[in-house]
């Protein structure tokens, strides 16, 4: 590896069009080693034709591509070598045994034939496939396959991951469990996910790359997307006060648990308007400052983990 | 060519993990064993002028329209049926070396396959005894046809299985192509209108490629260069049409 740091995935331009339909249309970015990086867009927004294009496996109509510094088009066998990729719905063979798969996955990926064993037996534990290594993979459920095809994506220690959905049809637990994983690979891979459900990126990712009818349209951290997007809100309430408590001079500024009813609340917010929004202004029983009318400076709410 | 062996090897056991094999094995040693009884019991009723080896080999087009389609419909098709192209091909592998792997797999199992006759002679000299039955030239012969046809019949059968996603639709063409190949020589060889002096290099043509001509040469012991390398860049043809093929549905995938 060159001294200068060198960017895991560098695209820039990138356009790719069937027959007259264009699925990616100018996308650039770069990813630095080591990030998690997701991809987040509808159906249809050109994710997975992108995460193709990445791998070697689609031509690009123009641009360029390079992953670790080695041009996609120029180089593909040196890009194939450091690319792990999990593609949509995770095509697996149906009649084999998942360490008979890892195995023949491992030799396709030139690991040395002395190392892979040791190395699978990683990957097992790793994405806690123990139990299952002698089971017929069309056997499995939905959970441990998508598992499987995330051991096989990093059983080659490749610098870059590629996984598109990896969490698709998989129930909360498994997300979870998926998600603890790709979590596991942040500083010694770079990960590029993709998936059309914002909090699922959020949680795992650095950043966040949106993208909708083949452009980027946002990227960002996703704190930084959340401002960007959102803004800055505040919300005004005024209302009649009726006091179950006597009020503090002692302690200023917002008093939690106030319990009596609040008469009519008014948001001058216009954003504030929609019924999830007033939850946060505090609904029928207000939290009112001391003192009546007056301003509360109220961020939104993000979304528990 | 790294991977060449490592998916060959992959190839051989999905092909015998897999239930069409054993169907397509249970099949042809039934009918060939069939064959070879009825050639048998025509022989002890009337002397014939052939050897049963050379009357048993010429049933060879039988078994290879019905078990050539069932070796091979799945190889290519079934990658992309499920998807899993995409994982092989975007690993440090070349589609030369998967369409390479999966024929040299579907070859190995059709030459097991017909070696597994061998049984049929063996059994023969064993307890009828009579050396004059067992005539070692157009057995050898046969086998070298079997060998040397087998190139062709299989990579027809591959190039048949890059063209569809769907199993059933790549053995269908595979037949229509493998009928087309043997029959379309025997009847266009002995087609009346091609006689005409005006049409003798097509006539020519036509016979170079009379796949049961090519038959009858090697049983007498002629082993003619030319007919071999019809079969040889017929195979490497077909080979690189699937090459092609698997290629050109993957940018217009």
């Amino acid at each position: 590896m060159p001294i200068p740091p060198q960017p895991a995935i560098e695209v820039s331009n990138l356009v790719k069009s069937y027959a007259g339909v264009t699925a990616v249309n100018g996308i650039s970015f770069t990813v630095p080693k080591g990030e998690i990086i997701g991809f987040l867009g509808p159906n249809g927004a050109g994710k997975s034709t992108t995460m193709r294009i990445l791998t070697g496996y689609l031509p690009a109509t123009s641009g360029s591509v390079s992953i670790c510094g080695y041009s996609v088009v120029t180089d593909p066998d040196a890009v194939k070598k450091r690319v792990g990729y999990m593609p949509e719905n995770n095509p697996l063979p149906d009649e084999m045994r998942v360490s008979e798969y890892l195995y023949f996955r491992g030799r396709l990926k030139e690991i040395p034939r002395g190392k892979l064993g040791s190395r699978i037996d990683e990957v097992l534990e790793l994405c806690d496939l123990k139990r299952v290594r002698h089971k017929i993979i069309g056997k499995l459920s939905k959970g441990f396959r998508q598992r499987v095809g995330i051991a096989e994506s990093v059983l080659a220690e490749p610098p870059v991951i590629i996984m598109d959905e990896p969490t698709i049809g998989l129930d909360p637990h498994q997300i979870l469990i998926v998600r603890d994983l790709i979590a596991s690979l942040r500083g010694r891979m770079t990960v590029l996910i993709s998936s059309h459900i914002l909090p699922e990126i959020e949680m795992t990712c650095d950043r966040v790359l949106i993208i909708n009818q083949g452009r980027i349209v946002a990227q960002g951290t996703p704190a930084d997307l959340r401002r960007e997007v959102l803004g800055q809100s505040a919300y005004e309430i005024e209302g009649p006060w009726v006091p179950a408590l006597p009020p503090r001079r002692d302690r200023p500024g917002p008093v939690g648990g106030l319990r009596g009813h609040a008469g009519p609340v008014r948001f001058p917010d216009h954003q504030a308007q929609d019924p999830e929004r007033r939850g946060l202004g505090g609904g029928d029983s207000a939290g009112v400052h001391v003192g009546g009318p007056a301003r509360a400076g109220a961020q939104p709410r993000a979304p528990d983990p | 060519m790294k991977h060449f062996f490592t998916i060959l090897s992959h190839e051989v056991r999905m092909l015998l993990v897999s239930p069409s094999t054993y169907i397509a094995a249970v099949a042809f040693l039934s009918l060939m064993g069939f064959f070879f009884t009825g050639i048998l019991e025509d022989y002890s009723k009337t002397p014939q002028d052939m050897s049963p080896a050379s009357v048993f080999f010429l049933y060879y087009w039988f078994p290879v329209i019905f078990m050539v389609p069932l070796l091979t419909m799945k190889c290519l098709a079934e990658e992309r049926r499920l998807g899993t192209i995409e994982t092989l091909l975007t690993t440090p592998v070349t589609t030369t070396e998967v369409v390479l792997g999966k024929y040299a797999a579907a070859y190995l199992l059709y030459l097991v396959f017909w070696a597994s006759t061998s049984g049929f002679f063996y059994i023969l000299s064993h307890f009828a005894g009579e050396a004059h039955l067992i005539d070692p030239g157009p057995i050898l012969g046969g086998y070298l046809f079997i060998t040397v046809s087998g190139f062709f019949f299989i990579a027809i059968g591959v190039f048949a299985s890059s063209l569809s996603k769907n199993q059933a639709v790549a053995g269908m063409l595979c037949v229509v192509m493998l009928a087309a190949f043997i029959f379309g020589g025997l009847y266009l060889a002995h087609a009346p209108w091609l006689e005409r002096e005006a049409l003798s290099p097509l006539k020519e043509a036509v016979m170079y490629a009379d796949i049961f001509q090519h038959y009858e040469d090697f049983t007498r012991g002629i082993i003619d260069t030319r007919e071999v390398l019809f079969y040889v860049s017929g195979t490497v043809i077909s080979l690189i049409f699937s090459i092609l093929s698997v290629e050109a549905k993957l940018l217009h995938s």
